[in-house]
């Protein structure tokens, strides 16, 4: 294995276009050491993005939103305040991502890149309408979030392509986002569901809203049905129904060592009503 | 000793002094397993079965060894042949022979010049096999058409007819069963089960192991036994036992996992065939899981009958155990002798099978077979004072066993203290404690009988009247300083100024391992009986310088002293003056002791647990636990304590979610710690404790274990609680919060 | 496959180690520099026995590469104490028992050090948390905890 320390993303996108055999990227290194270690993957090349300047910024962008460098890990996004205050939902997200040791490696875009259906930050950026940045070969683009995973453990990035930054959209006023997921013990275990709600209000209504939904099928969904059975209410017990209804329609999920199929479809309903609670409350300014 | 001569006042005993090996635990300094380096030292890996049964075909190591670095395979055919009963089964389970028999079960291993070449060679070893039909089940395996594991394993008491996998069948009881049962207002009869769980130790096992040509060998290895892995690993590889130096590293976790050998012939083996170099042989956690000994599996019927007032009249029980594909590695006897040994019935039957399945072979796990069967008959017990409307602690104090009572499994008890704790436990606040909205309380008793066995202890004292302990029962949790101050107090002297030592395979007698709940309690027991002959010894030669008989010489407050008037009038001699001059006066003076140590005291304790359980997701919260035990005397009743709690966290852990988990495949699931699901510390609130003294007349400061019983009464006190938080009574373990959200709705739909 | 040079700074001292790029920090602070203080109990960053401080962040070394460590400061449970004078959390350990088998305790004491370092004052729910990936088999964490709150009430009427 050979072990790269590019500068820039340009220099990472060359060596690995010019690398031969598994190429595997480096920012917080939970999954790439974890696999390494098990035998699942050596790779021939390990290039590592964390001396690349900026990867570890968060920035605010010109349009009110927020630029979050690669090599970000959970602490760092937990501490800043301006960025928790607009997306609580997505910052907790990742925050629940293993243990505190963990949280001082592990980042968005690994979690995101790993492509796991159960992982825990994943769902949380995709309802809040986040897109990525890929630099390539060919140039750079953007890219939504929820068109990264292809299904479990694969990713729809072309050979040789880095994501270069998470940008979250402006939270704008009268929003909440919220993210909760199901596990067996209170920490340290994947989740058997995820779910994330992000909604504006208008009034006392929502006017817009995304639901994703993780652990339920072989990549995190994006769940429209469920979106609009809450937009246009003020989330009442039959705007909830309907929520969980179209969360519980949605799910394809499978039975495995961490849940079964039943067990996954009733407790997505329950996380999804209790997310867009939360989510709801903080639209209406309760503390984020 | 007779019972007026318990002492209950002690100098030393009962206080809570900083544990000797304190400061090199808290510093990094104290080495475990995988701590130990040697000059030219090899490291090791192991190849293993990806299938749960196969037959091996072909082991092709050709491409590994022509590595540079690589020094040394070896296969079953590097061992010796001919071995029978658990010494075969042991050699068996350390690397298969013609068959695979279970996820992970170890085919070859290798050593190589580092760790990563080591595995990178491994990784060329090629094994053909051919899988074969296999069975996981404890339920399934006991099936007449099951895949056959053994033919013929079964022995002399399996009944004929009996399905192919059975390996042992047992049955003893008393009284007249129909007769109580007759007698009963309530007759109630249901089927338990419970998964196979693992210690859990945190510690992977690990070795250095050294053996040459001539049949020399060392070992450096984190074991609960050093001897028993030297007579193990001898039998294994047909050594001589005095040719094999085993030397106990410092062990992280063992809690019964530790007691036999898994890799360590491995290591032997290899550097045996690198031409004696020392070899480092390292488990990885999925190791652990897959190929050491996690617990049985259960499924338990149950038969009560109570009167409407509470009174037991019949109890029949009737368990089958999976322990892997090897005869007697499950706990079945044990299980059924704990199962009914909490109360006096008058008529008690019991029935058990083991039985093979392709699964790791069971080692010891904290009071073995106990929890299972505490689980089932707990569990029944509690749905019938439900049904009665009787108090279900009430009901355990009415029936509770005590002195004189013939046990269920035979004996009659000596001293014991179960209606003291349970008394305790109903004088203890937390039973107070309102319960809110699905919020519910449960109660269990535990047993454990305890153990004394083969215990061989040293002393000496050293030339300035300090002492040095020679025990070889490694310190699994404070040993050292319990046997430092029941040391110090026989002696009369400081705490500090002794020294306990764990010693190797060559400096004692043969020592059974720290299991059993006997380090303290047998080692303690032998210390103070080489304290009390190092102590007529110091006597002798105070005796000798006053020239008087030995017989007018006491021994108080750590010096010899003329007893009474008519002795004569000297000044006590202290050690520390006897010790100073004891070159002159015949000689260094040591006290040994060695003992099947006898008189244990059997362990009764009882817990309450409160939970909570949401009812929309299944998943059970532990609001409060309470551990009340007969610890006999507590010699250091802060590590009495971290037993309690240690205890019952493991039962809670094995209550709510941890599991094998086995694939269709056979294939272990999830042999990693994120889905091995053990505690964490934000799952639980502070384990509450009441430590009872009913001094135990076998020790002569009163002691009974108390590692085990802990572990035995959570499984079913937290099955209790939940079944009142929800209404619904699961009967299968863990309580996983699928299983628990299925019967709330199931109850919902009812 | 060659090694490759790191020098970093463990416990204030300057050390130079040749590392494969395969290997862990946790690999290197045990088998290069003779830190075995630092622990493997999974590999896999689930059991925080392996806990250090790199650069002022917690983490499992267990998932570090050890060349990663180039340039980085890095503390673990052998650089606790001053010469003489134990860390106020390891005398609490021993003090409270809070330790059976002492195989977590390394991690343990670094993971709780960099709680104290950060939130002098934590909460029994806070302390819980923090030490979630820490696991201990032997103590049911009771004791743990009671002596991570000891020594932070030691540890703030000493300021």
């Amino acid at each position: 294995m050979q072990y790269h320390k590019p500068q820039t993303f340009d220099e990472a996108v060359q060596i690995a276009a010019a690398a031969s055999g598994v190429t595997r990227f480096l920012a917080g290194g939970t999954d790439v050491l974890v696999q390494l270690r098990a035998g699942i993957v050596t790779p021939d090349h390990l290039i590592d993005l964390k001396l690349i300047p900026g990867v570890r910024d968060i920035t605010r962008t010109e349009d009110g939103g927020w630029r979050i460098g690669i090599a970000v890990c959970g602490i760092e996004l937990g501490r800043h305040a301006a960025l928790v205050a607009d997306w609580p939902g997505v910052v907790e997200g990742m925050q629940l991502v293993g243990s505190t040791q963990v949280q001082g490696r592990a980042t968005l875009t690994g979690n995101l890149c790993n492509s796991s259906p159960a992982a825990d930050s994943v769902p949380g950026l995709i309802a809040a309408g986040a897109r990525v940045t890929v630099i390539g070969p060919t140039g750079s683009r953007e890219i939504a979030v929820e068109d990264i995973p292809a299904s479990p453990g694969r990713n729809t990035l072309k050979p040789g392509e880095i994501i270069a930054a998470i940008l979250l959209p402006p939270r704008g006023a009268r929003g909440g986002d919220a993210y909760l997921r199901f596990i067996p013990r209170t920490e340290m275990d994947i989740a058997v569901v995820g779910c994330a709600v992000s909604l504006t209000l208008d009034g006392d209504r929502i006017s817009a809203a995304r639901v994703a939904l993780g652990a339920v099928a072989p990549k995190v969904l994006l769940v429209a049905e469920a979106a609009a059975a809450i937009v246009g209410t003020a989330l009442d017990d039959k705007a909830l129904a309907a929520l969980q209804a179209a969360a519980t329609a949605a799910s394809q999920p499978i039975t495995d060592r961490r849940g079964t199929i039943e067990f996954r479809k009733d407790v997505v309903a329950v996380l999804a009503a209790r997310a867009a609670r939360i989510a709801y409350d903080r639209a209406k300014g309760a503390s984020k | 000793m007779p019972k007026d001569e318990l002492k209950s006042e002690f100098r030393l005993i009962g206080t809570r002094p900083d544990r000797p090996d304190g400061l090199d635990k808290v510093t990094g300094r104290a080495r475990y397993g995988a701590d130990m380096a040697l000059p030219g030292m090899l490291f090791a890996a192991v190849v293993r079965s990806p299938h749960a049964h196969a037959r091996i075909l072909k082991i092709d190591a050709s491409a590994a060894l022509a590595l540079d670095g690589v020094k040394a395979v070896v296969t079953r055919a590097d061992f010796p042949t001919g071995l029978t009963g658990e010494d075969w089964n042991l050699q068996e389970n350390s690397m298969a022979g013609d068959v695979a028999l279970y996820d992970g079960h170890a085919v070859a291993a290798i050593a190589a010049t580092s760790r990563l070449l080591a595995e990178d060679a491994a990784k060329l070893i090629k094994v053909d096999y051919e899988v074969l039909p296999h069975v996981i089940d404890v339920d399934d395996a006991l099936r007449m058409d099951a895949p056959v594991i053994r033919a013929g394993a079964g022995d002399h008491t399996v009944p004929e007819g009996s399905p192919p996998n059975v390996s042992k069948y047992i049955e003893f009881g008393h009284g007249d069963l129909e007769a109580g049962f007759a007698a009963a207002d309530l007759v109630r009869e249901q089927t338990y089960k419970t998964e196979a769980t693992h210690q859990g130790y945190i510690e992977p096992h690990a070795c250095v192991a050294q053996l040459g040509a001539d049949g020399k060998g060392e070992m450096w290895v984190c074991t609960q036994g050093q001897w028993y892995i030297r007579r193990m690993c001898s039998a294994v590889l047909g050594l001589e036992a005095s040719q094999l130096r085993v030397t106990p590293s410092e062990i992280g976790g063992g809690f019964g996992g530790k007691t036999i050998i898994f890799m360590e012939p491995l290591a032997l083996a290899l550097s045996r065939k690198a031409g004696g170099r020392p070899v480092k042989l390292v488990m990885s956690r999925s190791d652990v899981l897959r190929a050491t000994g996690p617990t049985a599996s259960a499924s338990m019927d149950v038969k009560l009958g109570m009167t409407k007032d509470g009174k037991l009249t019949a109890a029949h029980v009737n368990f089958r155990m999976q322990g892997g594909a090897f005869t007697g590695a499950s706990p079945v006897g044990e299980a059924l002798s704990c199962a009914l040994a909490c109360y006096d019935i008058p008529a008690v039957m019991h029935n058990g099978v083991e039985v093979l399945a392709n699964r790791p072979k069971a080692a010891a796990y904290r009071a073995p077979g106990s929890p299972m069967a505490a689980f089932a008959v707990e569990c029944l017990l509690d749905e019938m004072c439900h049904e009665l409307g009787l108090d279900p602690l009430d009901v355990r104090l009415k029936n509770a066993v005590h002195e004189g009572v013939k046990a269920s499994y035979g004996p009659t008890y000596a001293k014991i203290g179960l209606v003291e704790v349970l008394q305790a436990v109903k004088a203890h606040p937390n039973l107070l404690a309102k319960l809110g909205p699905n919020q519910g309380r449960g109660i269990a008793s535990g047993f454990w009988f305890n153990h004394g066995g083969e215990t061989s202890v040293s002393l000496a004292i050293g030339e300035d009247g300090t002492v040095t302990v020679s025990v070889g029962t490694p310190d699994v949790g404070g040993g050292r300083a319990s046997i430092a101050l029941m040391t110090a107090e026989t002696l009369g002297i400081a705490y500090e100024a002794v020294r306990v030592n764990v010693v190797e395979t060559g400096a004692l007698g043969v020592n059974e391992p720290s299991h059993g709940s006997r380090a303290t309690f047998a080692s303690g027991k032998a210390a103070v009986e080489a304290a009390r002959s190092a102590i007529r010894e110091m006597c002798r030669r105070a005796a000798k310088e006053w020239g008087i008989d030995e017989e007018a010489v006491e021994w108080k407050d750590g010096a010899a002293m003329p007893a009474g008037p008519n002795a004569g009038k000297f000044p006590p001699m202290s050690i520390a003056e006897i010790a100073a001059k004891m070159g002159g006066t015949g000689g260094p003076i040591s006290g040994h002791h060695e003992t099947n140590a006898d008189g244990v005291g059997a362990s009764f304790g009882a817990h309450v647990v409160d939970v909570e359980v949401d009812p929309e997701t299944g998943r059970t919260t532990i609001l409060r636990y309470l551990v009340v035990q007969d610890a006999g005397r507590a010699i250091h009743p802060a590590y009495v304590e971290g037993q309690y709690q240690g205890g019952a966290v493991q039962g809670i852990g094995w209550a709510l979610n941890e599991e094998y988990v086995y694939g269709a495949n056979g294939r272990l699931q999830n042999a990693v710690f994120l889905d091995y699901r053990i505690p964490v510390a934000s799952d639980l609130p502070m384990i509450d404790t009441v430590i009872v003294e009913v001094p135990n007349p076998g020790h002569p400061y009163g002691v009974r274990g108390v590692g085990e019983t802990g572990i035995t009464p959570p499984l079913p006190a937290v099955a209790n609680a939940v079944a009142m938080a929800t209404g619904v009574r699961l009967r299968s373990l863990p309580l996983s919060p699928p299983k628990v959200l299925a019967a709330i709705k199931a109850k919902g739909r009812a | 496959m060659s090694k490759i040079h790191v020098s970093a700074v463990v416990n204030g001292d300057p050390v130079d180690f040749l590392a494969d790029p395969r290997e862990s920090l946790l690999d290197c602070l045990r088998d290069q520099l003779g830190l075995t203080g630092s622990k493997e109990g999974c590999g896999t960053g689930d059991c925080g026995a392996c806990s250090v401080v790199m650069d002022g962040v917690l983490v499992c070394s267990c998932l570090v590469l050890g060349v990663e460590a180039e340039g980085k400061k890095v503390e673990t449970v052998e650089g606790l104490a001053d010469v003489g004078a134990l860390h106020p959390l390891q005398r609490k350990f021993i003090e409270h028992a809070a330790l059976q088998c002492g195989f977590c305790t390394p991690g343990i004491l670094v993971a709780s050090k960099a709680l104290l370092d950060q939130n002098p004052d934590p909460t029994e729910t806070e302390v819980r948390y923090w030490l979630a990936g820490n696991l201990c088999r032997c103590t049911g964490y009771d004791k743990i905890v009671r002596a991570v709150m000891d020594a932070a009430q030691e540890m703030r009427e000493a300021v």
